[in-house]
């Protein structure tokens, strides 16, 4: 199944207007972003935010989040099998951006190939391959969320392998 | 594993940064970049006042921003002798792309030499001189002397038509009217060489003869005429990867506004794909040709569209030939040209017998023509701009391919007129500018052959790659290899010898068969493996340079850095090989050759432009084209007022058709008759084999890679050049995503990586176009038109695996390329 809200969110382009309906969203599932130092060191200190338990996780059922903070909007993802950079106990767990890095637009995943696509310009990237862009303008692969598991399964976000789309920081001062 | 740049943070554009206009390097589109550089000790901030945005940048900026850059838009590189920060970024306020950058384009400044971040390592800094068994690096004096030395005794000696001239014509990267002006001043005013050949095909000729013949300049149009049109058919292209930011930023608004797509292509392209997406797949008409049969098709389209009296006859009697045959088929015309009815009796095709030859149905073809030139409900007529590029230019028999397609524009009246158009897409910028090239000839020297054959004794090579961009490149490799490497050893054997005697090494090598290579490049290139003196040359940026894209618009794209170490612009390395030409040549006791060699005395590229260009052409100035910014003006320029360029919007708009020289004013059609494959060989190679090995581009690369092998984001990618086929073939063959193959024919062997594509047909793959780890080139025999244009796209061979998925390929995405939305 795609991830409708997604589609239907991209194709309004509410991102031009603000994130508030995505940061309204996965308020629930993020805990309070700890107070990242982003003015001080080499580089951006990264807040660990937990993003949701495994057991919330259905197998290619793409659940919102978002990280490092409410206005960087990602996803969630249990590919069902182990892929490179995937964490959990069947090394299938990854999060994204879902920033298309091309020109931002809010990207939907496909669940029958595992990607995510963006409606504006059709630039394409692969979940089971680290985000490698498939096909697109875009001049880098897709920003991952770096993710740990702890003893409770509880899945946090600790770090990110790209520039997010629409912040030279990716933690914001 | 997907590459990551791992880069979270970038410095911020100082609102007082520095600000200059780029026309991106690459693609013909030509996009419009502003470049920003900043002292290292210094950025921006966070504030508004304190960025060149003006905007708080401590919030999430919003899809579509001006607002942010990519890593790959940063660089710190050299500007007056001082590093400092770089950000070159697409520019919202260019009505070429208005703010969108390409996979291509938005790497440019990743792209740039830079000794600080390691980026373009492999760009040359020195001249380099074969000596001691490997290259030297030296001074330019050093190298221009000995290149000076054998190139004027040898034409002394023998004559000019032993200095055999590889070189680039077009626009943007080292080319440009800097550039060309350059490099024709040497070889066509002070020399007249008559055995050269252009980067991209084996001798100096148009890649459209025929709508040249037929008066129409094969950019005539408007890239706004794509949003205005009823209709746009498209041939032998896929502008969504190869044109990009000309397919999103004008023609999908005009497919979303109501236009209807043609595309003609055996295979289902990503423009198709998207088109489908944008226009509903009910607007886009895909005809899937069987390879090298378009000409058929546009025969049967005329037909159809005469017949049902769809033409535009007004414009035929006021615009075209009326007389039957204006010009006879000859050796320097593979078709008769005149009057439309003249061409029907050559041209006339049933629908019947197209879709027979084509593989495509009647009913499609009758659509074809119907979305072309059905007058609308209302009796109006319907606007329908062409554009094609190397489906056909590199396809089978070019000259009556392109003009039965012209044609077709010419019966309905789409030349000159809004929404309008017969074009080429084309592949880099123009920007040619030279002394008359008429002495070449027509058909012009097939230089490849010319060199194959022994001839010649000094190839002098300018930002060309033989080894990954020319046909027959297996035997082409070979001989040059071979004939080059006699003077190297020559140069070996005569070490520790004076100047003269190397020089006479040298020549005497020559004599024996040999050839004295100079290659002028921005990096070693393969072909460069070859020479025996290689000059560093520099690129848009490093220098100012002038263009003009698709639609004649003329930038000038700025210098914002040094070229890199002691590298010079072309024009600046020609100037200066002129002028050591002349001090051997009054050396020698040649003073009146030597005096043909004078006039090369600029210390910029803006006075090799203002020589050139700028002579034939007062108003434009690198002043006023500064001001003009990057949207330029469309050429031919027509004026300077109120302080601004006066251009043209599009051609022909009086209906009067000049470019064939007739002072009538009147357009030709073509008598374009189908002889099934024109070029020797092709019959008897597709008779012969399983897979036609199509050749193709992908948006990622630009060119031959000559950058971006040395790219990571690129590299990881597509590590081995891809070769698409259908996974039924590749199961087939025992292979599997990722394995390497090679494909081979009687023309030589090339390989590459298997990269199953379900949308192509079977037997066929997509092997991508100029790889340096695989070229295609090795397996295209040496089949030509008339005048001597190349049919790259027509080449059969088998496959066999040769290895299993590497580490590298084994990680790589496969899926489809196709929006899954």
């Amino acid at each position: 199944m795609k991830c409708n809200k997604l589609v239907d969110a991209g194709r309004r382009q509410f991102l031009r207007g603000g994130v508030m309906a995505t940061a309204g969203a996965v308020a629930a599932t993020v805990m309070t972003p700890e107070q990242a130092k982003a003015q001080a060191l080499a580089r951006v200190d990264y807040p660990a935010n937990r993003l949701a338990n495994i057991a919330d996780l259905v197998v290619n059922e793409p659940m919102d989040i978002a990280y490092p903070d409410a206005d960087s909007p990602g996803v969630l993802l249990k590919l069902g099998q182990a892929v490179e950079g995937g964490v959990g106990p069947d090394g299938d767990i990854v999060a994204f951006s879902v920033l298309c890095p091309h020109k931002g637009w809010l990207m939907s995943y496909s669940a029958e190939d595992m990607t995510l696509n963006c409606p504006g310009h059709h630039s394409r990237f692969d979940c089971e391959a680290g985000g490698q862009q498939i096909w697109g303008h875009a001049t880098s692969n897709l920003a991952q969320f770096l993710l740990r598991v702890d003893d409770q399964g509880d899945i946090h976000a600790e770090g990110v392998d790209e520039l997010i789309y629409g912040r030279l920081s990716n933690v914001l001062a | 594993m997907a590459y990551k740049r791992q880069i979270d943070r970038l410095p911020i554009i100082p609102a007082d940064a520095d600000e200059f206009n780029v026309t991106c390097h690459y693609c013909i589109v030509g996009c419009g970049y502003k470049a920003y550089t900043w002292p290292m000790n210094r950025q921006g901030g966070t504030a508004p006042n304190q960025n060149k945005f003006g905007v708080d940048l401590s919030e999430q900026q919003f899809m579509e921003t001006e607002a942010w850059y990519a890593p790959s838009m940063y660089n710190v590189v050299r500007q007056n002798g001082r590093d400092v920060h770089l950000v070159v970024k697409p520019d919202a306020n260019c009505v070429v792309n208005s703010g969108l950058g390409s996979i291509r384009g938005a790497r440019m400044a990743e792209n740039r030499p830079s000794r600080v971040t390691g980026t373009q390592q492999q760009r040359l800094s020195d001249p380099l001189v074969w000596r001691n068994g490997v290259w030297q690096p030296t001074s330019w004096d050093d190298a221009l002397d000995l290149v000076a030395r054998v190139t004027a005794k040898v034409a002394v000696e023998g004559s000019e038509d032993d200095i055999v001239v590889s070189m680039f014509d077009h626009g943007g990267s080292a080319g440009g009217y800097e550039n060309t002006w350059g490099t024709g001043k040497l070889y066509f005013e002070s020399m007249k060489i008559k055995n050269c050949r252009i980067h991209n095909r084996p001798a100096y000729n148009s890649e459209v003869h025929s709508s040249r013949d037929m008066g129409v300049d094969e950019l005539n149009y408007a890239y706004e005429d794509y949003t205005l049109t009823d209709t746009i058919f498209m041939v032998g292209a896929n502008s969504m990867e190869t044109q990009t930011n000309l397919y999103l930023n004008h023609m999908v608004p005009g497919l979303q506004g109501g236009a209807k797509m043609i595309v003609v292509d055996p295979r289902r392209t990503l423009t198709i794909a998207s088109s489908e997406q944008y226009a509903g797949p009910e607007n886009v008409l895909h005809l899937a040709i069987a390879e090298g049969t378009d000409m058929v098709l546009f025969n049967a389209l005329l037909t159809h569209i005469v017949d049902q009296g769809w033409v535009d006859a007004d414009f035929i009697a006021a615009s075209t030939f009326q007389g039957g045959e204006a010009v006879a088929q000859d050796s320097a015309h593979p078709a008769g040209l005149g009057s439309l009815e003249y061409a029907m009796q050559t041209c006339r095709t049933t629908l019947e017998e197209a879709a027979e030859i084509c593989g495509v149905s009647a009913a499609d073809i009758q659509k074809a023509a119907e979305w072309i030139a059905q007058p609308h409900d209302d009796g109006s007529r319907r606007k329908c701009v062409t554009c094609y590029e190397k489906g056909i230019i590199w396809g089978n028999d070019n000259y009556r391919t392109i003009g039965a397609l012209v044609n077709i524009a010419l019966a309905t009246g789409n030349v000159g007129r809004i929404g309008g158009g017969v074009c080429r897409l084309g592949g880099h910028q123009e920007g040619y500018f030279r002394p008359s090239e008429a002495h070449v000839g027509r058909p012009s020297e097939y230089v490849d052959q010319f060199l194959i054959r022994g001839l010649g004794g000094v190839h002098h090579i300018w930002a060309c790659d033989h080894y990954k961009t020319t046909l027959n490149a297996s035997e082409f490799k070979r001989v040059h290899k071979r004939r080059s490497d006699m003077v190297k050893d020559a140069i070996d054997m005569a070490a520790g010898g004076t100047r003269e005697q190397v020089v006479d090494a040298i020549v005497s090598a020559i004599n024996a068969g040999g050839l004295f290579v100079v290659d002028v490049d921005i990096i070693h290139s393969q072909i460069g493996q070859n020479a025996h003196v290689i000059l560093p040359a520099c690129e848009a940026n490093e220098m100012n340079l002038t263009s003009m894209n698709g639609e004649r618009r003329l930038r000038l794209s700025e210098k914002y850095m040094d070229p890199f170490g002691n590298s010079l612009p072309d024009a600046l390395i020609a100037a200066r090989i002129a002028q050591h030409m002349e001090r051997v040549l009054r050396e020698m006791g040649e003073d009146a050759y030597a005096d043909q060699f004078q006039g090369y005395d600029w210390e910029t590229e803006e006075d090799a432009f203002m020589d050139g260009y700028g002579a034939a052409h007062t108003a434009v100035t690198y002043e006023h084209l500064r001001a003009a910014g990057n949207n330029g003006v469309q050429e031919p320029v027509v004026g300077y007022e109120n302080g601004q360029l006066v251009g043209t919007t599009r051609l022909y708009t009086d209906g009067v058709f000049t470019r064939h020289g007739r002072e009538d004013g009147k357009a030709l059609f073509c008598a374009a008759g189908w002889r099934g494959w024109q070029a020797p060989g092709k019959a008897r190679e597709q008779a012969a084999h399983r897979f036609w090995i199509n050749n193709v581009r992908a948006n990622i690369f630009w060119q031959n890679q000559f950058l971006d092998q040395d790219n990571d984001f690129v590299q990881d990618r597509y590590p081995h050049p891809f070769v698409e086929m259908h996974p039924d073939d590749m199961v087939d063959l025992g292979l599997n995503p990722g394995d390497l193959l090679e494909i081979i024919n009687d023309n030589g062997v090339t390989q590459g990586m298997a990269y199953p594509m379900p949308t192509l047909k079977r037997n066929t793959v997509a092997m991508v176009f100029g790889s340096p780890a695989g070229s295609q080139g090795n397996v295209v025999n040496p089949g030509v038109n008339e005048l001597v244009l190349p049919d790259y796209k027509h080449c059969w061979g088998d496959i066999r695996k040769i290895s299993d998925a590497t580490a590298q390929t084994r990680g790589i995405s496969f899926k489809s390329h196709e929006i899954m939305l």
